[in-house]
């Protein structure tokens, strides 16, 4: 029997053209695995991060017209690369007849360049701009600028994913569930905004690096929260997205080894994404860690989990608030049940998390694993705290913790209501169903 | 994402290449490009195969199969090792394989491995493959 895929393998294989959209594919998979060092490497040579991401695009459309018409070049990220630099040079030559200084980094940027614009790329060329001792601190100094302060969250998120992460504006914008043109006034802007602040393409002084690392960790974590717990639409789960993250925080802790709180995040993305496959019923309806069929989660995902824990664990400086939830997290993922979980360590991993990010969310999960270790009444002190000191009102996770406590107290009407109060405030399709559920399960 | 697996296959002249490259440098070629598809994220597993003189071939073509010590055949196209990679793409596969620090003469394989979720869920072997896998980790 044919097999569906051999038809699309031949034209390749007897050397016909390629097609516009295999050409389109091969363009975004070369971008994809090298976005990072091409646009890094353009941004140290012309020192202006916003012209090297217009050139690195119009090097990628320029691919796309001329792969199409002559193949697919022999080496397509010398290409990409010198392809970016000839526009980078024109752009300098064209401003140069306004700035002198224009004039003397055209001059430098094509150095060794035997002839101008006009003659076709060489595959050698990339060597000048392609240095292997700084390619790793060029993509680091990339994921820097992306998630600068003086960006907006957003422009973060969708600067990171397009420079970093290499998608295009389209797997952006449905990722993020924002039209396209929004993403692409985003990404401009966020261009803009660097320029006009004048932020250098280099990696964070010494004393500013733990703060603005801080600041990176946290756009991998909205972008993996954002695929894991999608806050809209009707869909749970937004693998493509969290897995972005976790391609990206893997990155990450190649390019920083010695920095704990990198493995501790990307431990935190395994062991979360571990539980993927079970979180979803066959509906698409939420399934609560409870009913998991925790066969289904991924052992190696867990493996891999337990293994970037250590690596935190190993530098020897303690857990901080990443590795201390992904250490949650692995409490878990090597329990066999809810009641044949280590209650206790996770009650003492969210108490340490409150001391070094104390936050009521925390707070409230600390609730829960005290339910589990000492009973609903003791929980619910901690959650009527919450509720006193007026923090987390209008979350839909206070009064969904809240009902559950009342109901295992046997304080139905309270509880019910709570639950329909929750259900209102969640914003998540399938979440909302899941309360609703469980308050129709108290009547 | 997608699983795909680069089927490496060596040739007398990519063999004879290989044997010449002194071992270190082999090691240290080798161990770069692994260590990029470990950095990208993208490295699920990866296997050499010993030599092919040790192999044993067993032949289906007659009534009841035949077992021969050496080689499979010529040492044409023999299957020497594999990479198996999660990436987005068959493009994507395609872009690591032109990054492999093959011998001349060397060729590789591009394969998609179909996953479990494609098979019917409700047959038996698959169920008990399914269990299987959850318990190793091979999903």
């Amino acid at each position: 029997m044919a097999r569906a895929d051999r038809p699309a393998l031949m034209p390749a294989a007897v050397g016909g053209p390629p097609s516009t959209e295999s050409v389109g594919r091969a363009v975004e998979a070369v971008w994809r695995i090298e976005s990072a060092r091409i646009v890094g490497a353009l941004a140290r040579y012309t020192g202006d991060f916003e012209l090297a991401e217009d050139v690195a695009q119009e090097a990628v459309a320029q691919a796309l017209v001329t792969w199409s018409r002559d193949g697919v070049p022999a080496n397509p990220v010398g290409w990409l690369l010198t392809t970016a630099r000839r526009r980078a040079i024109d752009g300098f030559r064209r401003r140069s007849t306004l700035d002198e200084r224009y004039a003397l980094l055209a001059g430098q940027l094509a150095e060794g360049e035997a002839s101008s614009g006009s003659a076709p790329p060489r595959d050698r060329s990339d060597d000048l701009l392609w240095d292997p001792d700084r390619v790793d601190d060029d993509a680091l100094a990339l994921m820097f600028v992306a998630c600068h302060p003086v960006l907006s969250p957003e422009a973060r998120v969708a600067l990171t994913l397009r420079v970093v992460g290499g998608l295009t504006s389209e797997e952006i914008a449905r990722a993020v569930l924002v039209p396209v043109s929004t993403v692409q006034a985003r990404i401009t802007r966020a261009k803009k905004t660097i320029g006009a602040a004048g932020v250098p393409f280099a990696l964070p002084p010494a004393e500013e690096r733990r703060g603005r690392l801080g600041g990176v960790l946290s756009v991998l974590y909205v972008i993996f929260t954002e695929g894991s717990t999608a806050t809209t639409g009707d869909s749970l789960l937004r693998p493509d997205l969290a897995y972005e993250a976790i391609r990206l925080a893997r990155m990450l802790a190649a390019l920083l080894p010695a920095e704990p709180e990198v493995h501790g995040l990307l431990a935190l993305f395994e062991l979360t994404a571990a539980r993927f496959p079970a979180r979803t019923g066959p509906d698409g309806e939420a399934v609560l860690l409870a009913d998991q069929d925790r066969h289904r989660w991924d052992r190696s995902a867990i493996r891999r989990g337990l293994a970037a824990i250590g690596r935190a664990a190993a530098l020897g400086r303690g857990l901080g608030p990443y590795g201390l939830q992904a250490a949650i997290a692995a409490c878990h993922a090597s329990a066999p049940s809810v009641p044949q979980t280590d209650w206790e360590r996770i009650a003492l991993l969210y108490e340490a998390l409150g001391r070094v990010a104390p936050s009521p969310v925390v707070e409230l999960n600390r609730a829960v694993a005290v339910a589990m270790v000492n009973g609903p009444q003791q929980a619910l002190a901690i959650v009527d705290e919450l509720v006193a000191t007026d923090r987390l009102t209008g979350s839909y996770l206070l009064p969904s913790v809240r009902g559950e406590l009342l109901g295992q107290l046997g304080r139905t009407t309270q509880a019910r209501s709570e639950l329909e109060l929750a259900a209102r405030l969640c914003r998540n399709v399938r979440e909302r169903a899941v309360l609703l559920r469980k308050a129709a399960a108290l009547a | 994402m997608a699983k795909y697996m680069l089927i490496m296959r060596a040739t007398d002249e990519s063999l004879a290449k290989m044997m010449e490259t002194p071992f270190e440098e082999m090691l240290e070629t080798v161990g770069r490009f692994n260590e990029e598809l470990i950095r990208a994220g993208v490295l699920v597993a990866a296997e050499g195969l010993d030599d092919p003189a040790q192999g044993v071939v067993v032949d289906f073509s007659g009534e009841t199969p035949v077992v021969t010590d050496g080689p499979y055949g010529e040492t044409k196209e023999l299957f020497g090792g594999f990479y198996m990679i999660d990436v987005a793409s068959k493009e994507e596969a395609v872009e690591w394989a032109r990054r492999l620090p093959a011998s001349a003469g060397a060729k590789c394989e591009i394969r998609r491995v179909p996953t479990i979720d494609e098979f019917p869920q409700d047959n038996e072997w698959i169920i008990k493959e399914r269990a299987w896998r959850e318990r190793t980790g091979q999903l």
